[in-house]
């Protein structure tokens, strides 16, 4: 078995599993933290932005170079379209590959980079909201990159990467990073999903059976089994043990795995989900109160649901009722939609809701009550009407690179009274807010990654017991910016036999296939001679025809074959079968010969009384004078010489003697 | 030979009153727990005295399967596991499970507060019961305990109708419950893989209906309501409160909006909107242009239908009320139904089946005069339309299932015994099938073939594969596979000898014979062997004879020849038990040479 790792980044995961023939993509993440290197697209054309000087480096001068980078306050941004890291091409080839499994929506980005004008022709597995919600991360994006295009590209500053201030000049692989794809592109590459449920085995070509379980980290997210009849290979994406709105995870499903692959734990292992949720909710209540707005720039779904339902709760308790929400997207209605009606993907009190029935999230009842308002954007019909201030905006995109979050932070940055409150985990908040600086605007980050951590990992690692476990190398090691935090890492014991992997690597993982799985036919079954060795163990020879039908075998009746080698002339002696002739009547001797019992029947049944025994080192040597015959008997061995015609009866009597199967 | 038995208690060759057992594998598993609608005594309730004389079933039956919420296929299910007694698991879809109480609760009314029936179950009772059901989904493979294991697929017929795939060992069923092949207004078409099951539990309410078009029966629908209420008349249709309610609502609503219509839609029960958000929350269950377009308009927000209300039966002129129950046994739409049906321009469409015993079912068969309820005789003179707009599988479809699914054997319920009769032989001569229609209380035994599932030691699978493969491609030349069979603990594998023995801890025991023949033939020894090579080369034409070392070898046979040039050569031949035959051959072929 073998894993090729596509993906240097351990939250967005990208592998390649080549087992038992068959070529399956685990995970699709796309790494988009590139983002940050280029300068944010302004929805309204913004005159700081583009009255940032260029920059050039000393000593270069390179005409082509010209209004490629821009600087501000001492950083170096890349004025061009954003570009992002795709999983790594040149290891595996796209069209071999058979299976892609997606565990959840924030695993797929970089789908159509993978299906689409690759040869692809292979079937992606995910759950149905895994697909809906995907969908529209993927045309956000999209609609946010297309709404504000870009006049020229950039690409020479690639050539010139050690010239560079950092961190562009420690950009990986720049030359590898790609424009996003296209609206048609996401259309035909979500149209081979097939839609799985939980606990469903889907087979793969007869050969592999995979099942997604829950995986408790957000709506239609799933872990995955891989197996076989005797192998069991369990894949952990995005996971969680806390209780959030999704169904819990299912962690029975992972136990006694041959090997365990483990992605996904938090990204921010520094930071306790819940009190960053009190801080929150403590600093949009203290700027709201001062009269200042609060910007969360976030995904259209996912923990937002969550802030949704706490932070009108505390307002509320504030009596900050007044106060309105708006979630900006162009997809806010859709994802509203969709977590009304996926209900059999809730926990169980959301899910209890739809028996009443009511809706499973308290934000249908926010908007009926006008407390929770949703636009497309911000020239949407209504917004500029209804727009109030003080308020909390809720929108896209988290990088602070593109959406309606620039257009915010351009509106907000230079008033103190104002906050930005970052929960998502994906990017850090210092790099995103860097092309807006000078800011006098609050900024607070309060990363809710409701990921397992390190110690729910490290548990989790102990009551899966898996025989071996494959984790990314940084996971070994403590966090950059904790070195002296050693329990932030999974621990090694002489217990877990560990393989860490980084992007680029092709591991072979010890998995050894030993047995298969095959009918036997009952006629088979009927002819067998059963011998028992000793109680509870026994032996039979078996000849049959072996049939194989879709990575499926059977054993059926061997047919004897009509024209065997029989000479026609009389006259000549028939000739031997075929070894696969003689198969079916094949015995093997087995234990050791009991001498008395063999002289004492040579004696009584063949009739030769005059039997010499000798002794040796490996066992015994007979001989038989009047005959001119020697065996020679050892402890696994008995050969015998003798002329053809004693042999007949010698052989008779031998193979009574002997144990056989 | 193993096999499964099932036995209806209700829907053998009957339809209303759905309850099938299944034994497979030493499993007992109820499938569906209906009532039916026309009686009002103990024949409403399937006899579980079969399962057990009396006191409770829990230890008879290891699970209940629920197919859909219709109360003829889970009706009963209050009064078995609370009146009866049962504990065990009960399995249905979310949406089943969120609707059949609704259902319950109503019948209940109806039956107890109206009808004054006793010995009937509560409203506590419903409610307990539903606690005892676990909800699953699509596809899952739900493990009832190590051995059970069951799979729901889409059926279609109404919101949350699964059929569902049960397995024992190697033993498996399928059961649809009612099932539609084709999508309508809301609901998409059954689908099931190529499962197949020893048997297919199929209903066939259809058997021997191909229904015309879909759209036609629609046209001719809104045509008869259009026409009625264009004279003044009223249109009374019977309904059940989920499900072709729903489909009926989406179909007026859109020809209203088309044709500018001003009459009145009302829709008569209390459960209106609650029923409609049900639809909304499940509309994952619904057809595919539904699901698609729900974001921007939700089908189930009807803007032309009304709450109706009591006071409104007496009201004048045009107007359409839909109103329970379906099968106008008793309830509003019987009232309405007392009030409206002497007048000839009013008029009732029946929109689905009705079992017999129900005045539904009467003034179908053109009943004139009605007696309802305390012997109140009503004059029909109103129009009376039967709509088929139950989504029950029609021959063709049933078909087509059995192609999907490809059953070893097919046992048909749900349906009427000479319809059954018909589409059994068809089945027969179209699928080659063995096809069972058991009464109700009749035990049809299914035999089902021998599987034995056995590991091979992947060595020995790879060494017959490359064998196979370096012989040149013949699609006739079986492959064979052999070697020793190790039972042992509690694993059964097939193994290379040397394998097994060192499995079973035992050690060969090898034989090897020689013999020698005395040869007169002068000359060196090696050109002895050279003779002797082109003689067995000859005889044993496409053996692998070997020359090497002085020796010729073929599989395990060794033959030596010593001597010196001017003697008489000894040859010697060997071999091992196992190739005794091909040993004694060569030997014999050498002793002749010498003559
Ligand atoms: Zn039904």
């Amino acid at each position: 078995m073998k894993l090729y790792c596509l993906s240097s980044h351990p939250s967005k995961p990208c592998h390649v599993l080549r087992f038992k023939g068959i070529t399956m993509m685990l995970d699709c993440g796309l790494s988009a933290q590139t983002v940050l290197s280029f300068l944010p697209l302004p929805l309204v054309p913004s005159a700081r932005l583009s009255g940032l000087p260029n920059w050039m480096p000393h000593g270069c001068s390179n005409a082509q170079l010209e209004g490629e980078l821009k600087d501000c306050c001492g950083r170096v941004f890349i004025d061009s379209a954003p570009e992002f890291c795709v999983p790594q091409e040149k290891i595996v080839d796209f069209s071999e590959i058979d299976v892609i499994l997606i565990s959840n929506y924030l695993c797929m980005m970089a789908l159509p980079f993978i299906t689409e004008g690759t040869g692809f022709e292979g079937v992606v597995y995910a759950t149905e909201p895994t697909l809906h919600i995907g969908r529209f991360f993927l045309e956000e994006l999209v609609q946010y990159i297309e709404q504000t295009p870009k006049a020229s590209l950039a690409s020479h500053w690639k050539d010139i990467l050690h010239f560079l201030p950092p961190p562009l000049c420690d950009s990986l692989k720049p030359r590898s990073w790609r424009h996003l794809y296209s609206l048609s592109a996401v259309n035909s590459s979500l149209s081979r999903i097939q839609m799985v449920g939980y606990d469903e085995k889907l087979d793969v070509y007869g050969a592999l059976k995979v099942t997604p379980v829950s995986s408790g980290f957000c709506l239609g997210s799933s872990n995955w089994i891989i197996s076989s009849d005797h192998e069991k290979v369990a894949y952990i994406s995005g996971s969680s043990t806390l209780t959030t709105h999704p169904r819990p995870m299912d962690q029975s499903a992972l136990k006694n795995a041959d090997v365990l692959i483990m992605t996904g734990l938090t990204q921010t292992p520094l930071c306790n989900p819940d009190s960053m949720l009190g801080e929150l909710c403590i600093t949009v209540s203290t700027t709201l109160r001062s009269g200042g707005c609060v910007l969360m720039p976030c995904y259209p779904s996912g923990v937002i649901y969550d802030l949704f339902e706490c932070l009108s709760g505390h307002l509320e308790n504030l009596g900050l009722t007044q106060v309105p929400m708006y979630f900006i997207s162009p997809v806010a209605d859709t994802s509203l939609g969709y977590s009304n009606i996926l209900a059999e993907w809730l926990s169980q009190g959301k899910q209890n809701k739809v028996y009443l029935p009511e809706e499973p999230f308290p934000h249908a009842f926010l908007i009926k009550n006008n407390r929770l308002k949703h636009f497309k954007n911000i020239y949407a019909e209504g917004f500029s009407t209804e727009y109030r201030q003080p308020c909390v905006v809720f929108c896209g995109h988290p990088s602070l690179r593109f959406g309606d979050s620039v257009h915010f932070m351009e509106l907000w940055g230079s008033n103190s009274q104002h906050a930005v409150v970052f929960t998502e985990p994906d990017f850090p908040y210092l790099e995103a807010l860097a092309p807006f600086q000078p800011l006098a605007m609050k900024a607070m980050h309060c990363p809710i990654d409701t990921s397992l951590n390190f110690t729910q990992g490290n548990k989790l690692v102990r009551d899966l017991k898996p025989t071996t476990l494959v984790i990314p190398e940084s996971y070994l090691k403590p966090p950059v910016e904790a070195p002296s935090r050693t329990d932030l890492v999974i621990e090694q014991t002489d217990k877990n036999n560990i393989i860490s992997f980084k992007g680029g690597d092709v591991l072979t993982l010890p998995l050894k296939r030993k047995r298969a799985r095959v009918n036997l036919s009952p006629e088979v079954c009927n002819k067998l001679v059963v011998n028992e060795i000793r109680m509870g163990v026994n032996l039979a020879t078996l000849t049959g025809q072996l049939q194989v039908k879709d990575n499926h075998h059977h054993i059926q009746v061997l047919e004897p074959s009509g024209t065997s080698n029989q000479g026609n002339n009389p006259s000549t002696k028939k000739l031997p079968r075929r070894p696969e002739e003689t198969l079916s009547q094949m015995r093997y001797e087995w234990g050791s010969l009991d001498l008395d019992t063999f002289i004492q029947r040579l004696r009584e049944d063949v009739g030769i009384a005059e039997a010499k025994v000798e002794q040796n080192s490996n066992g015994y040597i007979i001989h038989l004078p009047k005959e001119d015959a020697l065996i020679i008997v050892e402890d696994k061995s008995t050969h015998v010489n003798c002329d053809p015609e004693l042999r007949y009866k010698l052989r008779k009597v031998l193979l009574q003697c002997l144990n056989r199967i | 030979m193993p096999e499964i038995k099932i036995i209806p208690l209700g829907a053998g060759q009957d339809v209303g009153r759905s309850c099938i057992l299944l034994n497979i594998g030493g499993k007992k598993i109820m499938l569906d727990c209906g009532m039916h609608m026309g009686y009002q005594d103990e024949r409403r309730f399937p006899d579980f005295s079969f399962i057990a004389q009396e006191g409770p079933i829990t230890g008879y039956i290891d699970a209940i399967i629920i197919s859909h919420f219709h109360l003829d296929h889970c009706g009963a299910l209050p009064y078995l596991t609370e009146m009866v007694g049962y504990n065990g698991p009960i399995y249905m879809t979310h949406p089943t499970k969120a609707i059949a109480p609704i259902l319950l609760e109503d019948m209940r009314k109806v039956s107890v507060e109206r009808k004054g029936e006793s010995n009937f179950f509560t409203s506590q009772m419903i409610k307990d019961c539903m606690k005892k059901v676990i909800a699953v989904t699509l596809h899952q493979s739900v493990m009832v305990d190590s051995d059970l294991e069951i799979k729901a697929y889409y059926a279609g017929h109404v919101l949350g109708a699964a059929m569902f795939w049960i397995r024992v060992g190697n033993q498996s069923v399928v059961y649809t419950g009612d099932y539609n092949m084709t999508p309508d207004r809301h609901l998409g078409a059954a689908w099931i893989d190529k499962c197949r099951p020893d048997v297919l539990i199929t209903e066939s309410t259809y058997a021997t209906t191909i229904r015309d078009s879909k759209r036609c029966r629609e046209r001719d629908f809104l045509k008869k309501v259009h026409e009625c209420v264009e004279r003044g008349g009223k249109v009374l249709i019977p309904v059940f409160a989920l499900g072709r309610a729903q489909e009926l609502c989406i179909l007026l609503e859109t020809y209203w909006e088309r044709m500018n219509l001003k009459v009145p839609i009302y829709f008569a029960v209390g459960l209106t909107e609650k029923a409609n958000n049900y639809y909304k929350m499940f509309i994952t269950w619904t057809n595919q242009k539904i699901r698609k377009t729900f974001v921007q308009r939700n089908m189930f927000d009807f803007k032309h239908i009304k709450p109706f209300d009591k006071t409104f039966i007496d009201n004048p002129g045009a107007m359409v009320v839909f109103a329970t129950p379906g099968m106008l046994h008793a309830g509003l739409s019987l009232q309405i139904f007392k009030k409206w049906a002497p007048n000839e321009n009013n008029m009732v469409i029946m929109p689905g089946f009705c079992v017999q015993g129900t005045v539904g079912h009467k003034i179908l068969n053109g009943a004139k005069k009605v007696e309802i309820e305390n012997r109140q005789v009503v004059e029909v003179k109103m129009s009376v339309q039967y709509m088929s707009f139950s989504a029950h599988a029609d021959a063709k479809g049933i078909m087509q299932l059995i192609q999907y699914c490809e059953p070893r054997n097919v046992l048909l319920v749900h349906g009427e015994a000479a319809k059954m009769e018909f589409l059994k032989e068809k089945i027969k001569q179209e699928f080659n099938l063995d096809c069972f229609m058991p009464a109700n209380g009749e035990t049809c035994v299914i035999q089902t073939p021998h599987r034995i599932p056995i590991d091979v030691s992947l060595p020995l699978l790879k060494a017959e594969s490359v064998k196979y493969n370096a012989l040149p491609p013949d699609p006739k030349r079986p492959r064979i596979i052999h070697g020793v069979l190790v039972m042992k603990d509690k694993s059964t594998c097939l193994m290379d000898v040397d394998e097994a023995c060192k499995e079973a801890d035992i050690s060969r025991h090898m034989v090897r014979f020689t013999s020698t023949v005395r040869l007169e033939d002068f000359g060196p020894a090696g050109r002895t062997t050279d003779k002797l090579l082109l003689h067995v080369q000859e005889k044993l034409k496409g053996w692998n004879v070997v020359y090497q070392e002085g020796n010729i070898s073929i599989e395990s046979v060794l033959v030596k020849v010593e001597g010196a040039d001017d003697e008489t050569k000894t040859v010697y031949v060997s071999w091992t038990n196992q190739d005794e035959e091909l040993g004694s051959y060569i030997l014999e072929l050498i002793q002749t040479m010498g003559n």
